[in-house]
């Protein structure tokens, strides 16, 4: 079990005080003119040594992504963070936003210093209402104490940080999209090359990262590379805030290190699974678009992105939805499509088209009314949306119904045989 | 699943006039001092925002209009940012507009029954709105607030760890003008493990 002092959001659930004056006595903002003084290049490598890896889905290195930021392009440069948290299962970032949200705001100087931006906007997801007031409530303060704006920190750095609510959209978590609805156009990706690093807002050159990713950094800095390494294992390191939601007894987010069993995890945290371990079926360790994983997988896999990709899932958000026995996985998956058919933005025909069909034809599958070989039919559907869209959405629609079909497909099988001889009868 | 915010058409009230308020007037400037010169087109989503604050929780064509000549944008691209977004409802909706969670985690945890419950009290359709003009239910997907699962969002707020009891109860309330509790309604401090009062 993760050690208090490791713990780097000390108030996650909101017992203590959100504003500046609780984030404070936390140690927030305490030493950030120093952490600044150090350098762009220090800060980079720091992070690129403590190997964290992104917090919103992909785990793609931060240091790396955040190296790939121009030096001295003429443009302005500009950090994006990345609040739109719509993955179902994920409700992390929420809790960081209301409850610490000037760990946010100090990670936005830090990683904006570091990617010589001068300007940052939070994309909140416009349903997050009061997150949102606590947010700008917590940047009000750091621009009245001097923390962000002219001469941030006393660095000598200018930096403006800006609250931008969304409004309804699942696609505009996808950075292209995310860029284009912050200019003020439906959120639709937008082909890659150009990356953004290299023409991201308004044609400037712009890193778009997840809350937590940007929240974590100045702990690694103040404490060093080496304490977050020590944490987790090789390229899997440090700490993560775990959504543990579905049939558990006490559904929570938990910061824990990175590694942890997946029964562990439940069983020390969550209460353990309702009915009992053995009363698990299947568990979806990383968002919905990552791929169910069945009892069998649950017992020994560990929870960080190279153990969960060995078993042809993925750690996503670390949003971990449970179902036990009494669950119609089926269904479960089907009311996935669902929401892949809602949220697709119509751009790609493989994906508009495609999470229709796929719905539509999980919605025969609930019931038995298809033939087997429509199994055979459907996967193939899914492999030809994955891989074939300008964003992962297309991906992240195939790949729930691919992992039910690799473990449940005899599930599937019953029902049809079962309804032709129900419609025989 | 309908939806005020899913419809690609424009609800039309003949004589229907929107002018921005004095205080929105002003906000609407400070909205616009967010985003560099010549960008004002990244105020779009907020200022469209505020209009269906100030129209009642909807957008009307004036509305969009409005918006459009605030932001020197042509019609159609607010229009069609107003259809793309779910948030922007297109049509009239009631004084609490009621979005139930459908998606997976909330659905575990039982948001069918609470779909079932708000029909029974606002006696109307998914999608419509309540001959007293109390309530709009609809099913939404994930609010991004899974480990309080199932939940609901009434117009700003959240509604969280609900059954069937106590979500009756608040529908009640609201119909009888009461005022009512967000956040979790068994008592628990956000998202920790401990329910009720033993935390």
């Amino acid at each position: 079990m993760l050690k208090e002092e490791d713990k780097i959001f000390k108030n996650l659930y909101g017992f203590e005080d959100w504003s500046l004056k609780g984030a404070m006595q936390r140690g927030v903002w305490s030493n950030t003119k120093e952490i600044i003084e150090k350098g762009s290049d220090f800060i980079v490598e720091e992070i690129k040594s403590s190997q964290l890896r992104g917090r919103g889905g992909a785990g793609f290195p931060a240091g790396l992504k955040w190296s790939f930021m121009p030096k001295g392009s003429g443009k302005p440069h500009y950090l994006v963070v990345n609040a739109d948290e719509s993955e179902p299962g994920t409700c992390k970032d929420r809790e960081i936003m209301r409850n610490d949200p000037h760990l946010l705001l100090e990670g936005c100087l830090v990683a904006g210093f570091a990617m010589h931006a001068n300007a940052c906007y939070i994309y909140i997801r416009g349903e997050y209402y009061s997150e949102a007031s606590n947010l700008q409530k917590a940047i009000d303060e750091a621009y009245a104490n001097n923390l962000i704006g002219k001469n941030a920190c006393g660095s000598n750095w200018d930096y403006d940080i800006y609250l931008h609510r969304g409004a309804g959209a699942y696609i505009c978590g996808e950075e292209t999209a995310l860029l284009e609805s912050l200019e003020g156009k439906k959120g639709q990706p937008r082909l890659k090359p150009p990356f953004p690093a290299g023409a991201g807002l308004y044609g400037c050159p712009t890193t778009v990262t997840n809350v937590e990713t940007i929240a974590v950094a100045p702990t690694i800095i103040r404490k060093g590379a080496s304490w977050f390494n020590s944490l987790g294992r090789e390229n899997n390191t440090g700490t993560k805030i775990f959504s543990i939601s579905g049939h558990v007894n006490n559904p929570c987010n938990v910061e824990e290190e990175m590694g942890i069993g997946l029964k562990d995890l439940i069983e020390t945290h969550a209460g353990g699974v309702i009915g009992g371990w053995d009363n698990l079926l299947a568990v979806i360790p990383g968002g919905a678009s990552v791929p169910l994983i069945p009892k069998s997988i649950c017992d020994t896999v560990k929870m960080d992105f190279d153990s969960l990709k060995e078993v042809k899932s993925g750690l996503g958000t670390a949003a971990v939805i449970v179902m036990n026995k009494s669950t119609d996985i089926v269904d479960a998956i089907c009311r996935l499509s669902h929401f892949y058919k809602h949220e697709s933005c119509g751009q790609c025909t493989p994906c508009r088209e495609g999470t229709g069909w796929m719905f539509r034809m999980m919605e025969k599958m609930v019931k038995g009314d298809a033939k087997v070989n429509d199994i055979d039919k459907l996967l193939d559907v899914t492999k030809q949306i994955e891989g074939h869209t300008i964003c992962a959405l297309g991906d992240a629609a195939a790949w729930p119904i691919q992992g039910l079909m690799r473990h449940f497909r005899p599930e599937v099988e019953r029902r049809i045989k079962e309804y032709r001889i129900s419609e025989v009868a | 699943m309908k939806h005020p915010g899913m419809t690609n058409k424009v609800y039309n009230i003949s004589n229907d006039v929107f002018n921005w308020s004095e205080d929105n007037f002003n906000r609407v400037s400070e909205i616009i001092k967010k985003y560099p010169n010549s960008r004002q087109q990244s105020a779009v989503i907020p200022l469209l925002d505020l209009a269906q604050r100030q129209n009642s929780g909807w957008l009307s064509k004036t509305a969009i209009e409005k918006v459009a000549e605030t932001l020197s944008m042509s019609y159609i691209r607010v229009l069609e940012v107003a259809t793309f977004y779910s948030m922007f409802n297109l049509e009239p909706v009631g004084e609490n507009f009621v979005q139930i969670c459908r998606t997976t985690p909330c659905w575990l945890r039982g948001s069918d029954k609470l779909t079932k419950v708000a029909k029974e009290i606002s006696n109307s359709k998914l999608g419509e709105t309540s001959t007293d003009n109390k309530f709009t239910i609809v099913e939404v997907e994930c609010l991004g607030a899974c480990c309080n699962a199932p939940m609901v969002q009434i117009n700003d707020n959240y509604y969280e760890d609900l059954d069937e009891d106590n979500f009756r109860k608040i529908l009640i309330d609201l119909k009888n003008n009461k005022s009512i509790n967000k956040g979790s309604q068994i008592g628990r401090q956000t998202s920790h493990p401990k329910r009720g009062n033993d935390a």
